[in-house]
């Protein structure tokens, strides 16, 4: 089973922070601010670790399990998602279906050490966060399926091996498709402009962030680092299926893909400064229409 | 020039949910002078080579009207009736993209189903033309404005002269241009109505005319 | 010959819409009347040339609904001069809800009479599938117009409603057509045109599962039309709606236009040999539409809506006809003629009606006969013929159809048939017998000089309706018998 190599997995783990920065760096520099470094993530997850946890009495073991599985859970799909031109640290028939529950888990966990606090605002968030997941994840699902239907496998290290300029040829209309639907999910997953403000500070227009409010010290530090896991591993898929050049060699391939991984934060960046945040009631829309896209490109 | 032809009909599915799920009347006329745009383009790619003056006037002609000139029109209606949106239609937007995929899933199985005499150029043609008729009926029947009915009918016309290009039938030229003219004066004549409408009862939503019923004793 | 049957009104039309003088105007829709209807009876002695490439011609079933619907127009054309002199020109009240209305620019009301009057010959004439669809649009969209002629919210709510519903039927009309278009397509990649005659003499070549779905398409968008139940719901309101004229317009001529286009898709079926199928269509929706309009004609208390419905019975009747076939469908072809003269003739007493009474209620009509003698004498008598009393022709044509769903043994047809006609006679005599006699209100006085073609017209085709039932030309037998003779 393992048959890949560690680098796809040491890059993102590398990495993952620095794509938040590039998509902060490209909003400060539309707004006309400098912009904090690119390496404020790293520092900022360093003070965290630094820090003690505090925990509410309210609170039991839950609540402090919950940051630790939901990195734990990202990690595990991380070796499941190949880079470039390098192969996936694991891969099997059907693990496309994994990866989709290790995310779901991964949420799963945070929900729950969210109600666990007991708090109107998380449980607030919680709900927002499960109704809108709850449209999302069968977008994405739909998405990976169509891709398998496209390429004919079942596991994301051949699929996105398999997808290259001639399938484009073949299939652009279905691949587009299963683009949209993907950037949509990317958005909404990683809780970015038109789902959600990652900026704000006002817990009553947050999905995410209120969900993790009573987090902090080294909890904290992992829900960060995993959200910006989470967002390299939804990058990755999206960039495999747009820039699908196989050069033969794997360090030029790995090349192009930390390219259109740059591209991509930085569109995150522009999409984020042009667009307003929906209203919470037509998120459930831009969702159907995301289910749409792919069931479009797999029904095709 | 199939994935030219594919990537045109499944611009035209968006466009069929496009116009379901959008509650301003501007989004849903650009939306059907897209779909009569892509239509024409439809039609000139079907050509497949052999162009001939008839095969690619015709279609101009029509991407000129369904494209240009009809919304033009709308939009003038649109202005004298002075309403923006579709307030609370029938069936609530979200409501009406699940019925459009819905219609999407039906309108596919009936495409698998049928069997053409003359293989079509892509698998997905027939289908679109359904779907885009039934994305029609469904406009129609669940919006209050007697505007984006208009566009309804609009949509359901464009699916059935979809089909007609899909089976790759040759009417006559003055056939073409017979149905052309009846779209083109119904949507006039019913752009008149709207103006009388809209002066009569200060608004365009249809569901106000409801004086004529059967008043059975 | 035939292209002056279609140019004629068109040219006559335009001429009109731009006429400033009324008199003028007047003359020359009376002219055009006129001269189309001398036209349209030459062709009986002449067969005129296909014209068009053969495109434009005249068969027997063409002949009859064409001729019909010219001589109609010829009698509602003296009626409607009469009745837009005695329009008044200025706002004035109406007398439902009081508002003040104005009526439509007569010169656009006669214009598009004339259109629609070209348009309903193309459809006659049309060999062409595809032109007969866009003939049959043509005529919605000439005639919602005509239905909009007062201009009040009522019929703006029926003209919005008659050209949604019937732009959307025809739509499906359309559909059929290039189903049918499929349908003769052979695996090759030739194809048979969609001529007539064409597809008529290589109809066992046509693809059977095709041709079936594109029968029903075609029933459903020209029964919308027709007013076929179960999509007949714009025909009461654009029938009590629109001017009297009108109505018996669109009851006498427009709703045969839109037969024949179903007639012309059961000529392809039964050459092809699919006629079980669509007789068992067309038999169904036929018995449906009496049902429906029986249900709605009881209790009715508006007289125009009542006769609109009245409309949507016979139109089952003509396809319960021509669903059974053989003598039956002779007969329905006699009745196509016979319920045209004798609606138009009621619709047209109807509006005499209207003008003195200023009401559509039944109950507000009281004492026609004393009131309105020839008009009251006429509304008995059209009622009679309508419900299929002896001796008017339209109890010779539903008689014929009756003994031949007997002779066929199609005893549960015959009975249902039976026992609607027998509902509405009953539903019908109640209310129209009431409207006759008794004694009407005071304030109801007798209007001296009302114009003599008002009463005249509806008098000559009541006495056209009554000789119908006493004797049919062996002429008109003879191209009657040809019409029905492809009809299964």
């Amino acid at each position: 089973m393992i048959s890949g190599s560690l680098l796809p997995l040491i890059l993102a783990m590398a990495l993952a922070p620095l794509m938040q920065a590039v998509i902060t760096r490209t909003k400060s520099v539309m707004a006309g601010r400098v912009g904090p470094s690119l390496l404020q993530p790293y520092w900022d997850l360093r003070k965290l670790l630094l820090k003690g946890a505090v925990y509410s009495r309210t609170t039991s073991w839950v609540f402090q399990l919950g940051p630790t599985i939901g990195l734990a859970s990202v990690i595990i799909a991380l070796t499941l998602i190949p880079f470039g031109g390098f192969p996936a640290l694991s891969a099997f028939s059907g693990d496309l279906v994994l990866i989709v529950y290790l995310m779901a888990l991964g949420r799963f966990c945070t929900v729950v050490a969210a109600l666990d606090t007991g708090s109107s605002f998380e449980g607030m968030g919680a709900s927002r966060e499960v109704t809108f997941s709850a449209l999302a994840e069968p977008a994405f699902f739909l998405a990976l399926a169509a891709l398998a239907r496209q390429t004919g496998y079942l596991s994301l290290n051949p699929v996105l091996a398999a997808v290259s300029t001639a399938t484009w040829m073949r299939a652009a209309p279905m691949l587009g498709l299963t683009i949209a639907a993907l950037t949509i999910v990317f958005l909404a997953e990683n809780s970015r402009m038109p789902v959600d403000d990652p900026a704000t500070h006002l817990e009553l227009t947050m999905i995410h962030e209120v969900m993790v409010l009573d987090h902090s010290g080294p909890d904290f530090a992992m829900i960060q680092y995993s959200a910006a896991l989470k967002m390299w591993l939804f990058a990755t898929i999206i960039v495999g299926v747009v820039a699908p050049w196989h050069s033969g060699n794997r360090w030029i391939d790995t090349a192009v893909g930390l390219i259109g991984m740059l591209v991509l934060g930085i569109a995150t960046g522009l999409i984020e400064s042009s667009m307003a945040r929906l209203r919470l009631l037509r998120i459930p829309q831009l969702m159907l229409v995301a289910i749409l896209l792919s069931a479009l490109a797999l029904a095709l | 020039m199939g994935q030219l032809i594919n990537s045109i009909l499944v611009l035209l599915m968006l466009t069929g949910f496009m116009l379901l799920g959008s509650s301003r009347l501007a989004a849903c006329i650009r939306t059907i002078a897209i779909q009569g745009l892509l239509l024409g383009f439809l039609a000139i790619s079907m050509q497949d080579g052999d162009w001939t003056i008839s095969g690619v006037l015709l279609p101009t002609t029509s991407a000129v009207v369904k494209g240009v000139v009809l919304p033009w029109l709308l939009f003038r209606a649109m202005r004298e009736a002075d309403t923006a949106r579709e307030v609370e239609p029938f069936i609530s937007y979200n409501l009406s993209i699940i019925a459009g995929a819905a219609a999407l899933a039906l309108s596919l199985w009936l495409g698998a189903r049928l069997q053409l005499p003359n293989q079509p150029a892509s698998s997905l043609l027939v289908p679109t033309a359904f779907f885009t008729s039934l994305v029609g009926m469904i406009v129609i029947a669940s919006r209050r404005k007697a505007l984006t009915q208009v566009l309804g009918y609009l949509a359901l016309e464009n699916g059935v002269y979809a089909f007609g290009t899909a089976v790759a039938l040759h009417l006559p030229v003055l056939v073409e241009l017979g149905i052309l003219l009846d779209v083109f004066v119904a949507v006039f004549v019913m752009g008149i109505a709207m103006f009388h409408i809209s002066r009569e009862f200060n608004h365009i939503d249809t569901d106000k005319l409801a004086a004529l019923t059967d008043r059975l004793r | 010959m035939i292209f002056l049957l279609i140019i004629m009104p068109v040219c006559a039309g335009t001429v009109a819409f731009f006429l400033e003088s009324d008199r003028l105007r007047r003359i020359l829709l009376l002219s055009v009347a006129v001269a189309q209807a001398v036209l349209s009876l030459t062709t009986w002695i002449v067969q005129p040339a296909p014209a068009l490439g053969g495109w434009l011609a005249e068969d027997a079933l063409g002949k009859m609904i064409d001729t019909l619907t010219n001589v109609l127009f010829l009698a509602v054309s003296f009626y409607a001069v009469a009745y837009l002199r005695e329009e008044r020109k200025q706002p004035h009240s109406d007398f439902v809800e009081g508002v003040f209305f104005s009526n439509a620019r007569e010169a656009s009301f006669t214009a598009c009479l004339l259109f629609f009057l070209a348009a309903m010959n193309l459809v006659a004439v049309s060999q062409q599938l595809a032109l007969l669809w866009v003939a049959v649009e043509a005529t919605t969209l000439a005639s919602a117009p005509l239905i909009y002629f007062h201009r009040h919210h009522r019929s703006l709510e029926a003209t919005w409603k008659y050209l949604l519903i019937c732009s959307v039927g025809i739509a499906f009309a359309l559909l059929g057509i290039f189903f049918l278009a499929v349908a003769a397509t052979n695996p090759d990649g030739s194809a048979i045109s969609l001529m007539l005659h064409d597809l008529q003499s290589n109809a066992h070549h046509l693809n059977a599962p095709w041709l079936k779905a594109a029968f029903v398409l075609l029933l459903v968008g020209y029964g919308t039309k027709m007013g076929l139940a179960p999509f007949h719901t714009w025909l009461p309101d654009a029938h009590s709606e629109a001017p009297s004229i009108a109505s018996a317009l669109l009851s006498g001529a427009l709703l045969n236009c839109a037969f024949l286009g179903i007639l012309r898709a059961q000529e392809i079926c039964v050459a092809g040999g699919l006629g079980d199928f669509s007789d068992r269509l067309l038999l169904a929706f036929g018995l449906i539409s009496m049902a429906v309009a029986a249900i709605f004609i009881s209790g009715q208390t508006d007289y125009k809506r009542m006769l609109a419905y009245s409309s949507v019975e016979h139109m089952g009747i003509l396809a319960v006809g021509v669903g059974l076939g053989g003598a039956a469908a002779f007969g329905a072809m006699l009745h196509v003629i016979n319920h045209s003269l004798t609606k138009a003739m009621l619709f047209l007493v109807a509006g005499n009606f209207l003008a003195v009474y200023r009401t559509k209620n039944t109950k507000g009509v009281a004492g026609a006969l004393s009131v309105l003698p020839v008009s009251g004498m006429l509304w008995l008598l059209g009622l009679f013929a309508i419900t299929g009393s002896p001796p008017f022709g339209p109890f010779l044509s539903e008689f014929t159809i009756l003994k031949a769903a007997l002779d066929q043994g199609q005893t549960f047809v015959a009975v249902v048939y039976l026992a609607i006609l027998a509902i509405i006679l009953a539903a019908m005599a109640a209310p129209a017998l009431a409207m006759a006699q008794g004694t009407p209100s005071e304030h109801i006085g007798v209007t001296p000089g009302r114009e003599i073609a008002l009463t005249a017209v509806p008098a000559i085709l009541g006495i056209v309706v009554l000789a119908m039932g006493v004797y049919v030309p062996s002429v008109l037998t003879r191209v009657l018998r040809e019409a029905a003779h492809f009809l299964g």
